[in-house]
């Protein structure tokens, strides 16, 4: 690479980094535990807005995987979600009324948040809908995945988003707070994925399952990216620039391997395709604070009147991280 | 008569004070070295946690990092003091605070009591050793290493490349025959007293300081000097991935461990709670066997780093792209590919079906949309149909397809009409049967109802995307299994070229084909072609297909019947 498309990515970092000290601004505390935080403790930073009935399960998942301190930015819930979780010990809460589409659907407020606190931390970046499966995780806590990846001088965990979707229409089966999503929305695409390199930012662009299947047959360029980096060892100076789809510095977004060989690897199960999602539709085509003008709920939005069913006869029913694994959807790597 | 321990701690100081608590309370004496960059107050809490226990003695702190002589110079030391302090140890194990005991420290003793004069270290030759990281084996001994391979990995391998480069060479002192092996040996009080007593220690220490990773080196060849009596392998179960890193064992690895039969295993996650309150729980024997027997973990530990190295063949996925060229395979399982048969054949898929029991889907890249065997819309792994999606990443649906079917063989049917994207792909692929019948395209034009100067048209258009296929598939690097036939010569032997493909396809088939697909007619095939050239195009894929209709009749019949045997 030219030297000067390196500066320009340098730059592109930096403005990055002062767009999230700008939205500093917008970010007002709730509740600041992060006092709290020790040196080794492993951190998440989650935006998120209305989703009081998945914080209940969300919050006991991650507790048990090893997080030690959540970092939440409220985008002004009204549905008492700040409520919820306000008086945790290991929760600190950021509140804004600003618009999600203008700080890059939150991308400048986790820069900051993560900046300010994450620092030197094994940091998970995931959605309420978003749940992390790495190899062993049904014996092994986020902290023996960290501390292996420190000694294998790795900075940079990938997962990507496995869209999961319950059989008949989604919102057939009410979710109930507390549930594990993933009770309804058992099935998911196992086989049809399509990956890229982006070679700019060096990273594996990935679109494809349900969404792509379903809403975008016409149009694949444009069906959602499923590839996420959402677990870093944080470093001040780091940056996400799309969401956790890539960062800056590049050599963040090595997190595959070109010579063969297979590097460690997860996934994010994304529990959204459940009832709330039809509400979450009509609300997201008022307000088009998503993506691209909400450009999916939208494609969603135009499919739900005549066939709403993600399920087909190759779906594949979700048993355990094993099974992604031998699917080929996520890697031990060199982990055993 | 006894064992004792020397421990080199530098983290979790917590689990080798429980260690430490163990290996003293079962009467065994521990002599601790505590890396000098764990801070003063941690240290002192941890000294103050052991003063309890009177054979639990620590040595004089050095700064330890990895690859340097620090941590030959702090088990010198260590050892030193275990061998004054503690006269009645008769080995001397050495071990890291990340070891566990995996069997009661009582049948360790009654193990070495009865090997009295054994030395238990890993020595092997430099020409020897597999596992060097960098390349790195008898140059160890003959470079210099100033620089730190951990903080300045770009000067270490300048500094190494211009040594080799003006041939530089260092001496190795007289008598000295290089040697490797684990770092972590258990040695008898003779043996080692006379390692640490010699009188030349000195200029085997100066030579030693040098020397790259000297823990894994000095005590491995100065035994040599020493004793005959070498066991040359370490009681210590460790080990290391393809970076030169040590395994770490889990709470999952429990079973594992427990059968392994090992006396000490190492690296052990400091928050594997289960694996340490197991078995430093002194009451429960877990083991069975006498001797140490780990096979089980070897294979584990081999495989994942075969699958950090190689990789699972034929998967493309977010944590496994290899580059153009790299990776040994690019599919995961052989294919087959028909070109040209469904045209000059009616229900060819059906009859391929019947004959080698694979998947046999129609044109996966045809333009209408993608043909999956029995008109599915969606296929394996939830595969759509749509020509778009497909169209968006064709060598990625090749892949993919391959990927979710393993197990079973695919065949597919493919024309100059389909997507040619993957053309390099299946030509470079060893995993792929590709079968030509070239030309065979015009049947269908042949059979169409279209004007016939847009048949015309299409004929060569068809016939230069052909062309160009064929080319690739003529390129020298071709690595599939390619056969090309015009279909005049094909129609001239339908059964023959047949029996091939098929016999390759599915090597159990032994029975030898009874019945021909069935041709299409091709009366007035011939005067298509010739029609075709007086419109000015050269129809040349099809190779010299006889004109006159009587011709085309009179082999017609001849070849019935089909059954040939």
């Amino acid at each position: 690479m030219k030297w000067w498309k390196i500066y320009r990515l340098r730059l592109r970092r930096k403005l990055a980094l002062w767009r999230a000290f700008r939205a500093r601004r917008q970010l007002s505390i709730h509740q600041d535990n992060t006092s709290q935080i020790k040196k080794g403790d492993v951190l998440l930073v989650c935006t998120l807005r209305n989703e009081r009935i998945r914080l209940p399960y969300f919050m006991k998942y991650y507790r048990e995987l090893g997080v030690k301190h959540f970092l939440f930015v409220d985008n002004d819930s009204d549905d008492g979600s700040r409520e919820y979780l306000t008086g945790a010990a290991d929760v600190s809460i950021w509140h804004t009324t600003a618009s999600y589409r203008n700080s890059l659907f939150g991308v400048y407020w986790m820069n900051w948040i993560a900046r300010k606190y994450c620092h030197d931390h094994w940091t998970l970046t995931v959605d309420v809908d978003e749940f992390f499966v790495f190899p062993f995780c049904d014996t092994r806590p986020i902290p023996a995945l960290t501390d292996w990846l420190d000694n294998s001088g790795i900075r940079s965990f990938s997962a990507m988003l496995i869209d999961m979707y319950p059989k008949g229409p989604i919102d057939a089966q009410p979710y109930k707070e507390g549930q594990d999503p993933m009770e309804i929305a058992q099935w998911f695409d196992s086989g049809n994925y399509m990956l890229s390199t982006n070679y700019e930012y060096q990273n594996l662009w990935i679109q494809g399952g349900p969404r792509a299947r379903l809403f975008f047959s016409d149009d694949p360029y444009n069906a959602p990216s499923l590839n996420k980096i959402p677990l870093v060892r944080w470093h001040k100076d780091y940056a996400y620039m799309h969401s956790t789809h890539m960062l800056l510095p590049r050599g963040l977004n090595h997190v595959y391997e070109t010579e063969g060989g297979e590097k460690a690897s997860g996934v994010l199960m994304h529990a959204k395709f459940l009832n709330t999602f039809v509400q979450k539709t009509e609300e997201e085509l008022q307000r088009r604070q998503h993506y691209a003008g909400s450009r999916e709920y939208l494609a969603y939005h135009n499919r739900i009147k005549d066939d709403p069913e993600l399920w087909c006869n190759w779906s594949e029913k979700y048993i355990n991280w094993r099974q992604l694994e031998i699917l080929g959807l996520m890697s031990k790597g060199n982990w055993a | 008569m006894s064992v004792g321990f020397v421990m080199l701690v530098h983290e979790a100081l917590h689990r080798a004070e429980e260690v430490a608590r163990h290996y003293a309370q079962h009467g065994c004496p521990v002599v601790i070295h505590v890396d000098k960059r764990v801070h003063k107050d941690e240290y002192l809490s941890f000294v103050d946690s052991l003063s309890d226990l009177t054979t639990v003695k620590f040595s004089k702190r050095h700064s330890c990092e990895w690859g340097t002589w620090s941590l030959v110079a702090a088990s010198q030391d260590a050892s030193e003091m275990m061998l004054k302090s503690f006269s009645d140890v008769r080995h001397v194990y050495l071990s890291s605070g990340s070891c566990l005991p995996l069997r009661p420290v009582r049948e360790l003793i009654q193990y070495l009591a009865a090997r009295p004069m054994t030395n238990f270290i890993e020595s092997v030759t430099t020409e020897d050793v597999p596992w060097t990281v960098g390349g790195l084996d008898a140059e160890r001994f003959t470079l210099r290493f100033p620089f730190s391979w951990k903080r300045h990995r770009k000067l270490f391998d300048r500094y190494v490349a211009l040594q080799r480069r003006f041939g530089f060479k260092r001496q190795i002192p007289d008598g000295l025959v290089p040697h490797l092996g684990s770092q972590w040996w258990c040695l008898t009080r003779q043996t080692l007293s006379a390692i640490l007593e010699d009188p030349d220690r000195k200029v085997y220490d100066a030579y030693f300081r040098k020397v790259w990773i000297p823990d894994e080196s000095y005590y491995q060849t100065l035994v040599r000097l020493y004793s005959n009596n070498i066991e040359s392998r370490s009681l210590t179960l460790s080990k290391f991935d393809y970076q030169g890193k040590p395994h770490i064992f889990y709470d999952d690895h429990l079973q594992l461990l427990r059968r392994s039969d090992c006396f000490v295993a190492r690296k052990i996650w400091h928050k594997a709670d289960r694996l340490y309150s197991t078995f430093l729980n002194s009451n429960i024997n877990p083991m069975q066997g006498a001797e140490p027997n780990p096979g089980k973990i070897d294979r584990i530990f081999s495989k994942a780093v075969e699958r950090r190295i190689m990789g699972r063949e034929g998967l493309y996925m977010q944590s496994r792209q290899p580059a153009h060229g790299k990776g040994h395979g690019k599919t995961s399982a052989p294919y087959s590919i028909f070109e040209g048969f469904s045209d000059l054949f009616e229900d060819f898929d059906q009859w391929l079906a019947q004959a080698v029991g694979a998947r046999v889907h129609g044109h996966l890249f045809g333009p209408e949309g993608v043909e999956f065997s029995g008109n599915q819309k969606i296929f394996a792994g939830a595969m759509s149909n749509h020509a778009e999606l497909r169209d968006y990443n064709p060598c990625g649906f090749l892949t993919s397809l391959i990927w979710n079917t393993r197990g079973e063989r695919q065949c597919f049917m493919f024309g100059p009409r389909d997507n040619q994207e993957i053309n390099w792909l299946v030509a470079m692929d060893p995993n792929a049967q590709i079968s030509v019948i070239s030309g065979a395209w015009a049947v269908a034009l042949f059979r169409s109802n279209m004007n016939f100067s847009s048949i015309r048209r299409e004929a060569a258009r068809l016939q230069k995307i052909e062309a160009e296929h064929l080319e690739v598939l003529r390129s020298q690097h071709v690595k599939a299994r390619v056969r090309i036939w015009t279909m005049a010569d094909f129609i001239e032997s339908r059964l023959e070229p047949l029996q091939s493909i098929i016999d390759e396809i599915g090597p159990r088939n032994v029975r030898r084909l009874t019945e021909a697909p069935r041709m299409r007619d091709l009366t007035g095939f011939g005067q298509f072609l010739q029609n075709l050239k007086n419109q000015g195009m050269h129809p040349h894929l099809m190779g010299d297909f006889p004109m006159e209709p009587d011709i085309e009749n009179t082999q017609r019949n001849r070849k019935k019947p089909y059954l040939v045997k």
